[in-house]
């Protein structure tokens, strides 16, 4: 009788491991993340990156569709390079479209922000290692007091 | 020069005593696996060291839960930023809290408990009774205690940090107001399956590893006096401890930077 | 005399303190042999000796001809399930009753079915009286009680040899008596040869059919106890009659009495 009851108790005991998993499972981790399926790499050339950084998400109209993979310094004049997986259900970017450096909020984190161009003959669509032509680098705060401080002294 | 001779043999005995404790461990998991023998032995053992430390494991994850979900959204608010809250209380829980609290509530409940029984068995010469009897007592009474507190403590510190999040969003959603839709919608967008939640079973893995060690080896080498086993069993809260939160260090470093 | 135990010239160390130099025993086979000398003389030691659980820094332990401090751990563990020993406390497994405590060496040795298990079980109670004591949990036990159903453990597996460790301390006259009745019967009716150690002269010189003195780190003397009584060391006789002063000074070595009051004033 003793054992069964220790039996029954190591049950409950698993049991309630087995809930609290599925519980950080379904309702805590995101395992919908959009980079875990079928992805191809796009790269985008900025000014200036800001606060974005690896892992950061790529959004198109605010929705997630692939990730930063890689952020690194190209050629002599150290331009810094992005590069994102996108997910292959959005594989259908025109080269026309636009990259931004944005922010969530006033202190929310960075993501970059994609608005796709428009469609046109002889608009190639954007392919696995191709590069963002239109890109616009983060604000960044000094620069942006600077400028209106110059708008202010012309009026 | 006589600290320095010393420093050198208190070096020594601490590599000493480490080596034994690893021979110790060695001989008691390595060897011809006896299912059937042991399989009983190691239920026994889930059900002393897992079953009973659940309910102290369940109610510390609830009240840390709601504390952080109270502290947190009264700094949270003042940036406007109480809807990370559900990150905050998910991602402290899952990468800090619960493995390293249900370690050291599970150093003190547990870890002791072990080393007190075991250092009683030797004082009684129940170990060395079982080895006139030609049974070995490390495969015996060590290596089942072995591991079922390495396999429940990640088992209870899962328990913890879920309680722990529910209780954060009782405080947070029910109590406080934050949106629930938010509060969980906003979690989700920043836990990661991988990074977060398995960097943490890892974690916890470590954690009950080098703790249940402890314990045992303290027992196993107790004094078998009372005085013996109480300074073993303190010695085992000590250690245990210190080893979790220099290891949290550590791991956290290498995981997360 | 066929011997199954045989020890010589071993030399024993705790750490740097000598506590054997030089000892020869040997234990005839089917005998009951008492080792006696006072207290922390390493009776029990010579026990783990033959136990394999200690080895001795040089010198020969043979027990049915295996040299035991040689033996690998596979081969001491064999040798060991013909021996047995009951420890001073008894040392029950807390956790299990009386019965499983005597089904104990039984499971984990033979793969006899669970009711027969039980039916050796209660057949080694009845021999030291506790059948009806089967479902007591060892905390519910009393000393004696305690130390008897060790023994049933003790022999449950069958043993050539069986060594008391201090059987007779701290027992009421009555357990005491039980037990000495216990060795003796077991002895005989189980063709166990059983070596007995003890400071308690009368029980044990009653019982034993060989006797060995162990002090100064040497056997002093051996012989039958009838030998023994009558044996002409001055130490032998100090121990036997319990002398308080003799060849083992009444008091631990000091410097002169005198020397030592006066020296305080200086």
């Amino acid at each position: 009788m003793e054992t069964r009851k220790t039996e029954i108790l190591v049950g409950v005991f698993v049991a309630a491991t087995i809930v609290a998993l599925v519980f950080l499972a379904l309702r805590v981790a995101s395992n919908t993340d959009i980079t875990r399926g079928s992805t191809y790499t796009l790269n985008a050339t900025f000014d200036n990156i800001g606060g974005l950084k690896v892992r950061s998400p790529v959004k198109i109209g605010g929705v997630t569709v692939g990730r930063v993979s890689r952020i690194y310094l190209e050629g002599e004049y150290y331009v810094p390079v992005v590069e994102v997986q996108i997910s292959t259900d959005y594989d259908a970017l025109p080269e026309t479209s636009t990259v931004s450096v944005l922010t969530s909020g006033l202190l929310g984190e960075q993501y970059l922000g994609v608005e796709p161009g428009f469609i046109d003959d002889g608009i190639m669509m954007l392919e696995d290692g191709d590069s963002f032509m239109n890109t616009n680098s983060a604000m960044v705060l000094e620069e942006l007091i600077g400028q209106f401080l110059f708008s202010q002294r012309e009026n | 020069m006589d600290k320095l001779a010393k420093l050198g043999r208190s070096s020594l005995d601490i590599f000493s005593g480490m080596g034994a404790a690893l021979i110790m461990l060695l001989q008691s998991i390595i060897g011809k696996p006896q299912p059937a023998k042991s399989f009983p032995l190691f239920l026994r053992q889930m059900y002393v060291v897992g079953v009973q430390s659940m309910l102290i494991i369940i109610i510390s994850g609830m009240f840390i839960g709601m504390v952080l979900g109270l502290q947190g959204y009264t700094i949270l608010v003042d940036f406007g930023a109480e809807q990370a809250l559900g990150p905050m209380v998910a991602l402290s829980l899952l990468r800090e809290l619960g493995p390293v609290v249900t370690a050291l509530l599970f150093a003190g409940r547990a870890g002791s408990a072990l080393t007190a029984e075991i250092g009683l068995m030797r004082a009684t010469e129940q170990l060395s009774s079982l080895e006139m009897m030609a049974v070995d007592p490390l495969r015996r009474v060590v290596a089942p205690r072995f591991w079922a507190g390495f396999v429940s403590m990640p088992m209870l510190a899962l328990m913890f940090t879920a309680v722990g999040i529910i209780g954060g969003y009782w405080v947070g959603v029910q109590w406080l107001g934050v949106d629930d839709g938010a509060f969980w919608s906003v979690m989700q967008a920043s836990v990661d399956w991988r990074a977060d939640v398995m960097n943490g079973v890892i974690k916890s893995l470590v954690f009950a590893f080098v703790v249940t060690w402890i314990a045992l080896y303290k027992g196993y080498t107790a004094e078998p006096t009372s005085a013996g086993i109480s300074s073993a069993t303190t010695s085992t809260v000590v250690t245990g401890s210190l080893a979790v939160l220099g290891l949290d260090f550590v791991l956290t470093a290498i995981m997360f930077s | 005399m066929e011997n199954l135990v045989e020890i010589k010239d071993v030399h024993f160390y705790r750490g740097a303190t000598p506590i054997y130099k030089g000892v020869n025993l040997r234990v005839p086979k089917g005998k009951i042999t008492a080792v006696m000398g006072p207290s922390g003389c390493g009776k029990t030691t010579m026990l783990r000796l033959i136990g394999g659980q200690l080895k001795p820094r040089s010198g020969s332990v043979q027990f049915a001809g295996e040299e035991i401090p040689q033996l690998s751990r596979q081969r001491l563990y064999d040798v060991r399930k013909r021996m047995s020993m009951l420890f001073q406390s008894g040392a029950l497994f807390t956790d299990m009753t009386v019965a499983e405590n005597v089904a104990f060496p039984i499971q984990e040795h033979t793969k006899l079915s669970q009711e027969l298990i039980d039916t050796i079980v209660k057949m080694k109670l009845q021999a030291v009286g506790l059948r009806g004591a089967g479902q007591l949990m060892p905390s519910e036990l009393s000393g004696g009680m305690a130390r008897r159903a060790a023994l049933a453990r003790a022999i449950a597996l069958d043993p050539e040899l069986i060594m008391y460790d201090e059987p007779f301390t701290g027992q009421d006259p009555i357990s005491m008596g039980m037990i000495v009745k216990l060795i003796r019967s077991l002895n005989e009716t189980l063709g166990l040869t059983s070596i007995v150690v003890s400071h308690d002269i009368h029980e044990t010189m009653g019982i034993a059919d060989h006797v060995v003195i162990v002090a100064n780190m040497q056997i002093v003397a051996e012989g039958s106890p009838e030998e023994l009584m009558n044996h002409d060391s001055a130490l032998v006789q100090q121990f036997l009659k319990g002398e308080p002063d003799g060849p083992v000074p009444f008091h631990y070595q000091a410097p002169d009495y005198l020397d030592d009051l006066m020296a305080r004033k200086a």
